[in-house]
């Protein structure tokens, strides 16, 4: 997800009243974080997958994503200097970019998208979901920052295809006995669970609309790039914003700019404006690569190929089955919002869910990212692929790129790639429609 | 093996069986044992730590899965997994698809990383007729919190184990495995402390091949070559067959998971290295030997669980303790010199701990280097001279 959209990089893209609404949302956090000292907000770092951002919120703490730092300094291209910083400092070539990135920018000074300094954190907020690594990138931030505390909340994996209700109560249990008391030591107030619930509520708005917007993209002509288009969708309500009005006022605006593109037969808007021609339907499994964003969604709109479901954008959250922030159990809610995120998941239920996005959307096939960084993602793809093909009928692709390494991002051979895809799928349609007319 | 046969093996014939035993990806100690107990099952398991008691108990074998080395080709082990992914999921996922595992009835996968976490799915993918689960520790230490969803896990491997070998085993059952298992805890901890007093005695590659076995053996039978081996090695000394050596005597961390090649404990041995500490096969030292053997044992499993202190790359280290200081206690404790870092390549979990390890390290000033294998290293020149040159810099100059 990203809260970097660049709106005024290219005159000539076309801008949508959202995007304003969401760079305005970003930018003011910044401020906000950048006057933490000064306003006395205390600062809490936490990550996207099972983030509290509601909790964080009703005790009115100020959230800092580590991964999105990672992945806009990926955008603004910095990344690769960071890298190198952390492994000048002995992190190894092999490990999870986005961490080393982190720690890359803390050791030049943590620097954010705004030109501010982001402030020290006064609370790790560890939520350990669905992402191993995550439990080494605190401990790691925890040598950075010795006096800071650690609230570690973890969330059983979805082994066996499904939470039960004594992972519910063992995540519950650390809310209330672990999490809760550290976020009353840190910022001097008592756990407000009105607060909390009133933020929940606005949560479920938000997700009605998001929910919409996404599926929107089962429309013939799909108005939304569900990927590339969607990682800025998913922006406000994976991040600091979930929860509060401003979230759910940009999503009510975002449908409105969608459902009148539906309305028109409109299809996405790219950054070298309004997309043409829809040939191919994709489905896509794997976070993006950052460090060449635009040119990796050029490979695609320049072939017509528009991307209708892809897994990444779950990743915070798993909303098209039905789960919504219930106001009514609060700690309960967050509980099953964690164990749901997407990358807790297991295997076949992921298998599964690509399966059906390739036949709910219509899609002509599907496309596994992989990426170095992330074996949270990219441990068992080739076999996920194998494996949906096998469901589908439908023919995939596999490449390989990386979230913020931008030595691990090789454009041709991406590009080479795609196009021989799209190629072979256009070929299969030809051959489909001749045995019709035969 | 009888047991009796295990108390007349010399040193040179123990040996030879227990690096047989764990060098046959065959599993034939496996197949032998399920004909020599028709009917019975044996649940597999990978690094890092399961409660073996629970498999045991249920009348099962549990067998260490830890992957193979370079004498096993990798095709299909390939073909699941892209070029950065470390390399025990190829070879178990190699040895599943040959059939090497078929007879291998059930597979646990603890929560060791992401890789043998997803590996659990594709596990229930490609073997959707054998029992595949993930076997998700907490990373919550207390009793209240963690102690009791530990409890709901243990309730539920426990049902697991008793459906799929059709058992009827008691509390008594399992409290006579945990006294087994107890008993299998000190008998590696005594052979480990002769190590570190005495590594010319014990020395490495002995342990390594006497500890790899003992995830294949039945327990009872691996309790014997224990206290066989503790006799024997004493037995050589008196003889006056093995003497000390000026080597620079050191710790192995990073290898908690993925297991070296026999081939390259034996290259840090010739490199002038005395291993007195590693990391390899932890569930070997997990939960130490003194599992209460009365009361509830899934209590007294859970109980241990909470209160075992050893540091792992797979286990959180808990707000107010600082990392690397069982490292250095470890350190400490067996008089060592200096620290090989001995990651497997692509390891996350070992690799994002050395850093962190290695500042510790700095700060109290004691000597480290590293290098990263993966269980099918050929090459070992390079580890040999890393490894070689940093004795050398111990022994000469007190300090690397």
């Amino acid at each position: 997800m990203s809260q970097n959209l660049d709106v005024d990089a290219k005159p000539s893209i076309e801008k949508e009243e959202s995007m304003f609404v969401q760079k305005k949302m970003i930018a003011d956090h910044f401020d906000r974080l950048a006057n933490a000292k000064e306003s006395g907000k205390k600062v809490v770092y936490t990550f996207v997958p099972g983030n509290l951002t509601e909790l964080m919120l009703s005790f009115d703490t100020l959230p800092v994503l580590p991964e999105i730092n990672a992945l806009q300094a990926g955008m603004r291209k910095m990344s690769g200097e960071y890298i190198a910083e952390a492994e000048r400092h002995g992190h190894s070539e092999d490990v999870c970019t986005y961490v080393k990135c982190d720690i890359g920018m803390m050791l030049k000074g943590n620097i954010g998208p705004t030109g501010q300094k982001i402030p020290d954190p006064d609370l790790l907020l560890l939520s350990y979901t669905g992402c191993f690594t995550f439990l080494k990138w605190f401990e790691l931030l925890r040598d950075r920052y010795p006096n800071c505390p650690v609230a570690m909340l973890h969330v059983p994996y979805q082994g066996e295809g499904e939470y039960t209700p004594e992972m519910v109560k063992y995540v519950v249990e650390q809310l209330k006995r672990e999490i809760i008391p550290k976020f009353e030591k840190v910022t001097g107030t008592s756990f407000n669970e009105g607060a909390l619930k009133e933020l929940l509520a606005n949560s479920a708005l938000a997700e009605n609309d998001l929910v919409w917007v996404l599926e929107a993209a089962k429309n013939p002509v799909s108005p939304i790039d569900s990927y590339f288009g969607g990682v800025y969708y998913i922006g406000p309500i994976f991040t600091s914003f979930r929860g509060t009005p401003g979230a759910v006022a940009y999503y009510k605006q975002l449908r409105k700019e969608v459902e009148a593109r539906v309305e028109a037969g409109e299809g996405p808007i790219t950054p070298d404006g309004p997309m043409g021609e829809q040939k191919f339907r994709i489905v896509v499994e794997g976070p993006p690569n950052w460090t060449s964003f635009r040119e990796f969604w050029k490979m695609f709109y320049d072939e017509g190929a528009v991307v209708v479901a892809s897994t990444y954008t779950k990743v915070g959250g798993v909303y098209e089955r039905g789960f919504r922030h219930d106001p009514e159990k609060p700690l309960e809610t967050l509980a099953e919002y964690c164990l749901g995120c997407y990358t807790n998941l297991n295997l076949p239920d992921r298998v599964g869910m690509i399966a059906n996005y390739v036949k709910e959307y219509n899609a002509d096939g599907f496309l596994m990212n992989s990426v170095k960084s992330c074996n949270s993602f990219s441990s068992g793809q080739l076999v996920m692929l194998r494996e949906v093909e096998k469901r589908t009928g439908r023919a995939g692709a596999f490449i390989e790129t990386d979230l913020v390494d931008p030595r691990y991002f090789s454009a041709s051979n991406v590009k080479n790639r795609l196009e021989s895809y799209f190629q072979m799928l256009a070929q299969k349609r030809a051959a489909a429609q001749a045995e019709v007319m035969a | 093996m009888e047991l009796e046969q295990i108390n007349a093996l010399s040193m040179e014939e123990l040996l030879t069986k227990c690096e047989a035993v764990c060098l046959d990806f065959n599993f034939t100690t496996v197949r032998e044992w399920k004909a020599e107990n028709p009917g019975q099952k044996a649940m597999g398991f990978l690094p890092t730590y399961v409660p073996r008691e629970l498999i045991h108990a249920a009348g099962m074998l549990p067998v260490g899965v830890l992957g193979a080395d370079d004498s096993l080709e990798i095709v299909r082990g390939d073909a699941c997994f892209q070029s950065y992914i470390c390399h025990l999921p190829r070879s178990v996922v190699e040895l599943g698809m040959t059939g090497r595992l078929d007879c291998i009835d059930g597979m646990l996968f603890p929560s060791t990383c992401d890789v043998i976490r997803n590996l659990s799915g594709i596990w229930k993918m490609q073997f959707p007729d054998k029992l595949s689960l993930y076997f998700d520790a907490p990373q919550n230490f207390d009793m209240d919190i963690g102690g009791k969803f530990y409890r709901v896990v243990l309730d539920e491997i426990w049902a697991h184990m008793l459906k799929l070998n059709g058992s009827t085993a008691t509390n008594d059952d399992l409290l006579a495995s945990i006294a087994l298992y107890n008993l299998n805890r000190r008998l590696c901890a005594e052979v480990y402390d002769m190590r570190a007093a005495r590594p010319w005695v014990a020395t490495a590659s002995e342990v390594y091949i006497l500890m790899r076995a003992g995830m294949l053996l039945p327990v009872e039978q691996h309790n014997v070559y224990l206290a066989r081996y503790l006799e024997l090695a004493e037995a050589e000394t008196k003889a006056g067959n093995r003497r000390e050596m000026d080597n620079a005597r050191v710790v192995i961390s990073g290898s908690f998971c993925e297991q070296p090649p026999l081939a390259l404990v034996r290259t840090l041995e010739r490199a002038g290295c005395y291993v007195v500490e590693d990391d390899y096969m932890m569930i070997t030292r997990w939960l130490g030997c003194g599992v209460p053997v009365e009361g509830d044992a899934l209590h007294n499993l859970v109980q241990s669980y909470m209160d075992y202190k050893g540091e792992s790359a797979a286990k959180f280290v808990p707000d107010g303790c600082k990392k690397g200081t069982e490292l250095i206690g470890r350190i400490g404790s067996t008089n060592a010199e200096g620290v090989l870092f001995s990651a497997p390549s692509f390891c996350d979990p070992a690799l994002l701990d050395q850093p962190m390890l290695q500042e510790a390290l700095d700060r109290v000033g004691i000597s480290h280097t590293a290098f990263k294998y993966s269980e099918n290293t050929g090459q070992l020149q390079p580890i040999r001279e890393r490894a070689g040159t940093f004795a050398d810099t111990i022994k000469l100059w007190g300090e690397a």
